[in-house]
């Protein structure tokens, strides 16, 4: 098992490496750091001036060393608009975010697996079409629209849930006492987002369980322990589920990622104060530097993310725990 | 005293395509079995003899469904038992044994806990009983250390001790059949013999009753008493293992002999020409003419019934016909 | 497990002629078909099919103007409620917007944007991806390395994130969104294409061409891509979804296909406030026709996926 986090924790450290220096070369070599200012009408003079400041009239590779530089250097950028240094905004942000993605992602779970198991243990027959139908739709229903009807029906017409914001909890990290609870208040305004982002995952969760099972379930180990005479109910729960299960997670890596995309609309729509509500911020105050400083922040997030999910895979698999 | 399975005329037939592609897996086979006997079941790959053992235990996959035909266990017809009912005939009364060792472990799974599920489903075993059958039955495939092995899992071990696990696994239920489906074809040749004695020496001290199904000769040769071979989904012949070596009497048996390498000789290797036949396509008359080297027209036009003879022997072929008519 | 039917009766006879063609005509998706050669045609004739122009105001009837304003003639009334609700009319049968646009016609002209910029996009992308997948499987070595590590990193970026940041340096645009499509889902392609092209290299065709001293190029050219391409086209029908919900969110926060156009999302989001005074069918229409696309194209993407890969056929 050793082994194996050495490799991937060094196979995550190139690909961090390759994100960022993707982001740097897409950034300047597609467009103009300063264009969100010129667009807003700035003067020729200010540009300049701008550029100058953020180092793009100097030559490619030294804006590259000093770009590097500050990332190591755990600097992601000032923002613009609000002087502070994007990464502390964004720590200050990621909690209303994971709150809403942890709520999402438990949502498509306890909605997309049993549907999938279901599917897959009926397949071919009505609820197998059914579910895959489910599955369809979901995928395809973009999730701010998802997120807009469910304003509409159960936020107006219906009143019975509050549609803007996220409450008044917040997690400081410098203070302690809001550490836990901040995870179970203010649960009323967290249902309509997290159900809205989750939705999508639903359809996708439904899919990878349904195919997963579908492949343990015609296993030749899944034969013998039939024929071992083992009740049904156990071959499934016993079983088929722990095998499915490893394929799940392999795709859960792929969803969070899909989820954080997501997410930024979703935010928008319900005013909910996160991340991605911090890209919209950044877009609408035409603060480059903010837009680019939640990029690479995301970015590392999610490298971060599949290297956890990596570990939690060699854990689940004996094959891999119990290697060297 | 009725024998300990009696397989009447079984029929086992695939629908593919909706329903539109009909493949005759298994078309009226039948064979008793006593106990403590070996049984063989040989034949090319895609005669049926896949099909047939899990028709015995009912576990077949979709779009499978037996037909017609009987299979008595010990007198009670199979074939009206309830899901149930087959659930628990199957690790109990009659235990499988499937080709790939590796395929057929649960990878995530310890090794005691794969083969305590049949004691603990059947026999209601719990606790400190349980981990002592489970080692008494590992002791008894010969597992050196079965304390440590028991927590270790699939991936660990080598093939042949695999293979010896899923023989531990199929005595756990205290069965009276065990269908062994080409146990050995995945193991080294080295650790076949070996595992073969283990499953005579298994077989001679719990008086099980062995279904063996193999295309290898020289295994039936060694294993069994008594022998059938299959030919696209029917029994061609069955006789006791030294009448069909010294007198075989189908012409797809004599041409299965004759396959067999021989030291010592120059002559050319002898391949039995043609294919074998879409099961969903056969020809008419009996199965095998148009590879058959002693065709008459008669096989042609009409199908062979099983023919008796006086030792017990059955032939399926116009052949044996003539042959018992001659005397 | 088993049950024992009939007998004999039960099996069916079916001649082979009208067993195949039954197999395949009862798999052809046709509802999602049709619905997408409604949404083509339209998308292409909408100038002729149009009710109203795009960009100008509905002009109001009189009636209308005194209803909403007391006033004898008005420019437009704006927010009027599809035709059956109170204040609806035909003329404008799915309402009109903010600034007095039918609805109808904007959807209409809307479908252009969102199939021109998704398919061509997803071209692009396509381009890209299976040329760089099909170098990165067939050149080996050190050319599969660096493309197969670019294209995994490429592939950790969120795409939607993504093209924000892409869109943040370019500016909003219908070609820039293209641009963009292409830029980001490039990645998708490389990695399906370079394990196809890997399976590929392995063939007797390939390695006769190659024992005959055919050039590599020209191996790539006349092998390796014809053969890839199933996947590449499942692939394609699949991304086109993906790219339509990119482009529409884009457009939705600002930064795709910038207004007046009615672009799908860009609808959507000049709505949003008029969400909350209860005109929800000013953001619905356009998500519904959203909806409607991704799902065909996705039904399509399954099909052709299931119908391509004959070991998934009797799932």
């Amino acid at each position: 098992m050793g082994r194996y986090v050495l490799v991937r924790a060094l196979y995550s450290l190139v690909t961090l490496w390759l994100l960022v220096t993707i982001i740097f070369a897409m950034v300047r070599l597609t467009g103009d750091p300063v264009l969100m200012k010129a667009e807003a009408g700035a003067d020729a003079v200010y540009l300049a001036e701008l550029r100058r400041q953020w180092g793009l009239d100097k030559a490619l590779h030294w804006q590259y060393a000093s770009f590097i530089g500050n990332l190591l250097q755990g600097n992601f950028g000032h923002s613009f608009e609000k002087s502070l240094p994007v990464r502390d905004i964004y720590f200050e942000r990621l909690p209303n975010s994971l709150k809403l993605g942890f709520a999402a992602f438990l949502i498509s779970i306890v909605l997309g697996v049993p549907l999938g198991m279901l599917s897959a243990l009926k397949v071919n027959t009505r609820w197998d079409n059914v579910g895959k139908m489910i599955a369809l739709v979901g995928l395809s229903m973009p999730g701010f629209f998802v997120g807009m009807v469910l304003i509409i029906v159960f936020g107006i017409e219906l009143g019975w849930l509050p549609v803007l914001g996220k409450g008044s909890s917040a997690l400081v990290w410098s203070n302690p006492a809001t550490w836990v609870p901040f995870w179970f208040k203010d649960w009323p305004y967290l249902i309509m987002p997290a159900f809205a982002l989750g939705w999508y995952f639903s359809g996708a969760m439904l899919r990878i369980t349904r195919s997963g099972m579908l492949d343990v379930l015609g296993s030749d180990y899944i034969k013998l322990v039939r024929l071992k005479g083992v009740p049904e109910r156990m071959v499934v729960a016993k079983h088929a589920l722990k095998n499915s299960m490893i394929p799940v997670l392999t795709f859960a890596g792929l969803n969070l990622l899909i989820m954080v995309n997501v997410a930024v609309v979703i935010e928008v729509i319900f005013n909910w104060p996160g991340v991605g509500q911090l890209l919209y911020d950044g877009l609408s105050n035409r603060d480059f530097p903010m837009v680019q400083g939640v990029v690479l922040m995301s970015g590392l997030m999610i490298v971060m993310l599949n290297f956890t999910i990596d570990v939690l895979y060699g854990y689940v698999d004996p094959r891999i725990r119990l290697s060297r | 005293m009725p024998p300990l399975l009696r397989v009447t005329d079984l029929k086992t037939y695939y629908f593919g395509f909706r329903g539109t592609r009909v493949v005759k897996a298994v078309d009226g086979v039948s064979f008793t079995l006593e106990a403590g006997e070996t049984f063989g079941l040989v034949g090319e790959s895609g005669c049926g003899k896949t099909t047939t053992c899990h028709s015995l235990v009912r576990l077949l996959p979709p779009g499978a469904r037996i037909v017609g035909g009987g299979i008595e266990l010990e007198g009670e017809q199979l074939l009206d038992k309830s899901p149930a009912q087959m659930r628990e005939i199957r690790g109990r009364r009659i235990a499988t044994i499937l080709q790939d060792p590796m395929a057929s472990l649960d990878p995530l799974f310890s090794i005691g806990d794969q083969v305590a599920e049949p004691a603990y489903y059947h026999q209601a075993l719990r606790g400190g009983k349980l981990r002592q059958r489970v080692r008494d039955l590992l002791a008894a495939v010969r597992i050196p250390s079965p304390e440590a092995r028991m927590r270790n899992f699939p991936h660990q071990l080598s093939g042949g001790m695999r293979q010896r696990i899923v023989g531990a696994i199929a005595q756990a239920g205290g069965p009276r059949i065990i269908i062994a489906d080409e146990p050995t074809t995945n193991l080294d040749v080295t650790i076949q013999l070996q595992y073969l004695s283990l499953l005579r020496d298994l077989q001679r001290a719990s008086g099980v009753a062995l279904v063996f199904v193999t295309h290898n000769l020289g295994i039936v040769a060694k294993m069994c008493d008594k022998v059938a071979v299959m030919y696209a989904g029917k029994i061609v012949e069955m006789q006791s293992v030294r009448g069909l070596f010294y007198d075989p009497r189908h012409p797809y048996t004599r041409a299965l002999l004759e396959s067999i390498p021989k030291l010592g000789t120059k002559e050319p290797l002898y391949a039995i020409p043609g294919q074998p036949p879409d099961l969903s396509a056969l020809p008419t008359g009996c199965s095998f003419h148009p590879r058959c080297a002693s065709a008459m027209d008669r096989c042609r036009s009409d199908e062979p019934p099983e023919q008796r003879a006086e030792s017990g022997a059955v032939a399926r072929c116009w052949l044996a016909d003539h042959e018992v008519a001659r005397g | 497990m088993a049950t024992i039917p009939v007998g004999a009766a039960s099996i069916p006879r079916v001649s082979r002629v009208a067993r195949r063609s039954y197999r395949i005509v009862a798999e052809i998706p046709s509802i999602p078909l049709l619905i997408l050669s409604i949404l083509a045609f339209v998308a292409v004739f909408a100038p002729v099919l149009a009710p109203h122009p795009k960009f100008t105001p509905v002009k109001p009837t009189p009636e209308q103007c005194q209803a909403r304003f007391g006033m004898a003639s008005c420019p437009y009334v704006d927010n009027v409620p599809p035709f059956w609700a109170r204040g609806g009319t035909f003329d404008t049968p799915l309402g009109t917007d903010f600034l007095g646009r039918d609805v109808l016609s904007r959807l209409m002209y809307g479908a252009r944007i969102s199939l021109v910029v998704a398919l061509t996009g997803t071209l692009f992308a396509g381009a890209i991806g299976t040329l760089l997948g099909v170098v990165a499987g067939y050149m080996g070595k050190w050319w599969d390395q660096i493309i197969m590590r670019i294209t995994d990193a490429w592939l950790t970026l969120p795409s939607l994130v993504f093209a924000i940041l892409l869109s943040s340096v370019r500016g909003p645009g219908l070609w820039n969104v293209v641009l963009i499509l292409a830029l980001v889902f490039w990645s998708r392609y490389s990695r399906a294409v370079r394990g196809e092209v890997l399976a590929l290299r392995e063939r007797d065709f390939v390695k006769l061409a190659e024992i005959n001293g055919i050039g590599k190029v020209k191996i790539i050219r006349r092998h390796l891509i014809p053969n890839v391409m199933n996947t590449v086209m499942v692939l394609f029908s699949l991304q086109v979804g993906v790219a339509v919900i990119i482009e529409a969110s884009l457009s939705f926060l600002g930064v795709g296909v910038p207004p007046p156009e009615p672009s799908w999302g860009l609808m959507m989001a000049q709505e949003r406030d008029s969400l909350m005074e209860g005109k929800w069918w000013l953001a619905v229409f356009p998500g519904i026709c959203v909806t409607m696309l991704v799902l065909c194209a996705n039904m399509l993407g399954d099909w052709l996926r299931v119908r391509l890969d004959p070991q998934l056929r009797n799932r």
